[in-house]
């Protein structure tokens, strides 16, 4: 297997064209945090015109609801949380500029031809693996939606953060190709 | 008539809470060996691997296995000599997950359903109690994540479908899943019985120790036919694709209807955690 790819944000569309579907990478440098509540949110901003409350260009954004972190700790357990259920807000936000989301599970069609249009990344992180992925982030704070609680927006300093290119900006899939590489009959 | 206060009842809840929420069962760990073993893909492994230092992480630096803590999911075996004294039982489990969410650091996921307000406090809990023969209590706590339990349904199927008819929508169900629930997910199966009680025996079919035999001989033999199906399939480890996509099929099953056939298939990722105290 390839060494992981180490890749600093923010993303340029020069760094995202060059990943493809399975490759490794460790993600190093500031990321976003966001989830459901936080992008409808979002969404609505984005329809009554509005200012994000981050400059989302070339920025990343985990699907991640941390649990609390304990005292004398940077973050709590943060693995990714399941991705459709952000498919109805993601294209929108790769059209204002978004490179890549962090999360798990399958894309919808609308998001893959954003992700194709735009130029951004689809990464998954090992669900269920939040207490190893905790120790990547090196800092954290709020940036907006405190009363979110989980969901609020926070900004994160990741070192090495594990993971895999599922869909690449030439419109391949790793879920689709990794099943049927090894289906039998 | 033995009395057991609540109090000792609240203490238990809001440990088990916590001790589910970091401590993976060994029968998961060995599970993941065995996965390792016949795992063919590359990546497929390293996440095994993964999944294998982030439990012992957890343990160690008693941090949630995952950020996703669950619904505490209560499961009670009330012994009918058992007198329950001092207040309210189910007050005093809601203390009791209120107390090790908020002591074990766990993340509070439990909102209204209309306007998802959280309600803080991880609570209510589900409680299912089952008034048993003597004079114990069983307290089960199982938190269930979001994730695998979206991916998880009910369906009333017609007689005729048969067995081949469970087969197929089991591993039908598993397939469309696909990397949603986190795989290698473990497949609770519930046949029989009502709507409702379909779902409660593929829930608590998840209880069993992985790698243990379904005492049923006739169901044992379609756990294994059915694992054998799913992990055909090729998902994979986390949908990567791969060998390992259910660690196990675990079924329970109850006399029906004769103008019925329920079938209800729970989804649990691979974070399967409960744990169990016998006051």
């Amino acid at each position: 297997m390839a060494e992981p790819i180490r890749l600093k944000t923010p993303l340029s569309d020069e760094d995202v064209e060059k990943l493809k579907i399975g490759d490794r990478i460790l993600l190093n440098g500031v990321i976003y945090t966001g989830r459901d509540a936080a992008h409808k949110r979002l969404s609505d901003l984005l329809k009554e015109g509005k200012e994000l409350p981050f400059d989302i260009r070339g920025q990343v954004i985990y699907y991640v609801g941390p649990t609390p972190a304990r005292p004398g700790r940077v973050f709590g357990s943060a693995g990714p949380t399941t991705s459709y259920r952000m498919d109805a807000y993601a294209p929108a936000l790769i059209e204002k500029g978004l490179k890549g989301m962090v999360g798990k599970g399958m894309r919808s069609d609308a998001v893959k031809e954003a992700m194709k249009k735009y130029k951004a990344i689809y990464f998954a992180a090992t669900g269920g693996a939040g207490a190893l992925l905790a120790k990547k982030v090196k800092k954290a704070e709020i940036v907006a939606y405190e009363d979110l609680g989980p969901e609020a927006i926070r900004r994160l300093e990741v070192e090495d953060l594990p993971v895999i290119v599922i869909n690449d900006v030439r419109g391949n899939d790793l879920y689709i190709e990794g099943e049927k590489r090894y289906r039998q009959g | 008539m033995r009395e057991i206060d609540v109090k000792l009842i609240t203490e238990k809840v809001r440990d088990l809470c916590m001790e589910a929420n970091t401590d993976l069962g060994e029968d998961v760990l060995q599970a993941f060996d065995r996965a390792i073993e016949k795992e063919e893909s590359s990546l497929g492994l390293e996440i095994l691997r993964e999944l294998k230092e982030n439990a012992r992480i957890a343990k160690d630096e008693k941090v949630a296995l995952c950020q996703d803590t669950g619904f505490a999911v209560v499961f009670l075996e009330l012994g009918q000599d058992v007198h329950l004294a001092g207040g309210d039982l189910k007050e005093a489990i809601f203390e009791g997950v209120r107390q090790g969410y908020r002591d074990g650091y766990l993340r509070k996921s439990i909102c209204h359903p209309f306007t998802r307000k959280n309600t803080g406090d991880n609570t209510p809990a589900i409680i299912h109690t089952e008034i048993v023969q003597g004079d114990k209590v069983k307290i089960t706590v199982a938190p269930k994540g979001g994730g695998s339990e979206n991916m998880s349904r009910v369906v009333m199927l017609t007689p005729s479908d048969g067995i081949e008819g469970i087969k197929r929508y089991v591993v039908q169900r598993v397939k469309e899943s696909g990397s949603n629930p986190c795989p290698p997910t473990i497949i609770g199966v519930g046949i029989g019985g009502t709507f409702e009680l379909a779902a409660l025996l593929a829930k608590k079919s998840l209880l069993r120790p992985l790698g243990s035999r379904n005492q049923d001989p006739e169901l044992d033999r379609l756990e294994s036919e059915i694992l054998e199906e799913i992990n055909r399939l090729g998902i994979g480890p986390q949908g990567l694709g791969g060998r390992t996509t259910s660690l196990a099929v675990h079924i329970l099953m109850m006399p029906c209807h004769i103008a019925s056939f329920p079938l209800a298939v729970n989804i649990q990722c691979h974070a399967q955690r409960h744990k169990e105290v016998i006051l």
